[in-house]
């Protein structure tokens, strides 16, 4: 049963309110009571798959669900799509320009942060339409 | 030992107004690389970067940290100290290097995670 189902759009390319979104959801789960431990590892993802839908895409949206035992959080966009899902998963590939990489971002860790702090992690894309990535923390 | 104290050592000035510096500083790090900072950061964390944009304070607050400190006397805009101020993270600003930063907090006892 669904306790909470919540939207939060990210823009692309836009380091104001990045990570704007990431800490909403926070600040919900806490409320909510949800254990330190799966709120600190759940933080952790949703800012890098934040901060990918602001450099990597062409905007999209995060999407909170929780529920008695579980919370997922689904990252959906429009974009360029991931050609080679392998490759993208692996620690220091990364595709983010110059500017971007010069205000610390595009350390090619992401995706695998994404990946270790989640319980199970999916992820799916298809060039030139967008990318789609499910992670779901259990309680 | 708290921010104010970790302030006095590194003759850092607080550029956030009404923060708490009598927070406890727990342990130190130092990166500019955001997602490292992400995968490493802990609760009352004193983080030293030369970053000094909107995120920093995004991933400070989202650890919970106690303060961020911008060695070389870079300079830091208003948006991004009120945003701290916001959030309730503390931001420091030294004439020192990051690395003589560390050096000093390390020889104060602040230890790394
Ligand atoms: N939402 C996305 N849309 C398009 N490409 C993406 C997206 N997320 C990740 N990528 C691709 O995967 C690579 C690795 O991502 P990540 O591990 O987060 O590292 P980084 O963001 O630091 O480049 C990116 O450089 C980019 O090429
Ligand atoms: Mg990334």
């Amino acid at each position: 049963m669904s306790i909470l189902k919540e939207e939060f759009p990210v823009e692309a390319m836009d380091f104001v309110t990045a990570g704007e979104a990431s800490a909403q959801i926070k600040r919900l789960l806490k409320k909510l009571g949800v254990d330190a431990g799966v709120i600190r590892r759940l933080s952790i993802a949703c800012y890098e798959a934040e901060i990918n839908l602001v450099i990597h895409s062409d905007g999209g949206k995060l999407v909170l669900e929780v529920d008695s035992n579980e919370v997922t959080l689904i990252s959906e966009d429009v974009g360029p799509g991931i050609p080679d899902i392998d490759l993208a998963m692996t620690e220091g590939y990364s595709t983010a320009s110059e500017d971007v990489r010069m205000m610390g971002f595009g350390a090619g860790m992401g995706l695998a942060n994404m990946a270790r702090n989640a319980d199970r992690f999916d992820i799916s894309s298809k060039v030139g339409e967008g990318t789609t990535i499910k992670m779901y923390f259990s309680l | 030992m708290t921010v104010n104290e970790a302030a006095k050592i590194i003759g850092a000035s607080i550029l956030t107004e009404g923060t708490d510096t009598s927070r406890e500083v727990r342990e130190g790090y130092t990166c500019d690389l955001l997602s490292w900072v992400m995968a490493h950061g802990r609760e009352g964390m004193a983080w030293i970067t030369v970053q000094t944009h909107m995120n920093v304070i995004a991933v400070a607050s989202l650890h919970d940290m106690a303060c961020v400190i911008i060695p070389e006397g870079i300079s830091v805009e208003a948006d991004v100290l009120g945003k701290a101020a916001e959030e309730g993270i503390s931001v420091l600003s030294s004439r020192l290097t990051a690395f003589e930063i560390c050096g000093r907090l390390t020889q104060a006892g602040i230890g790394a995670c």
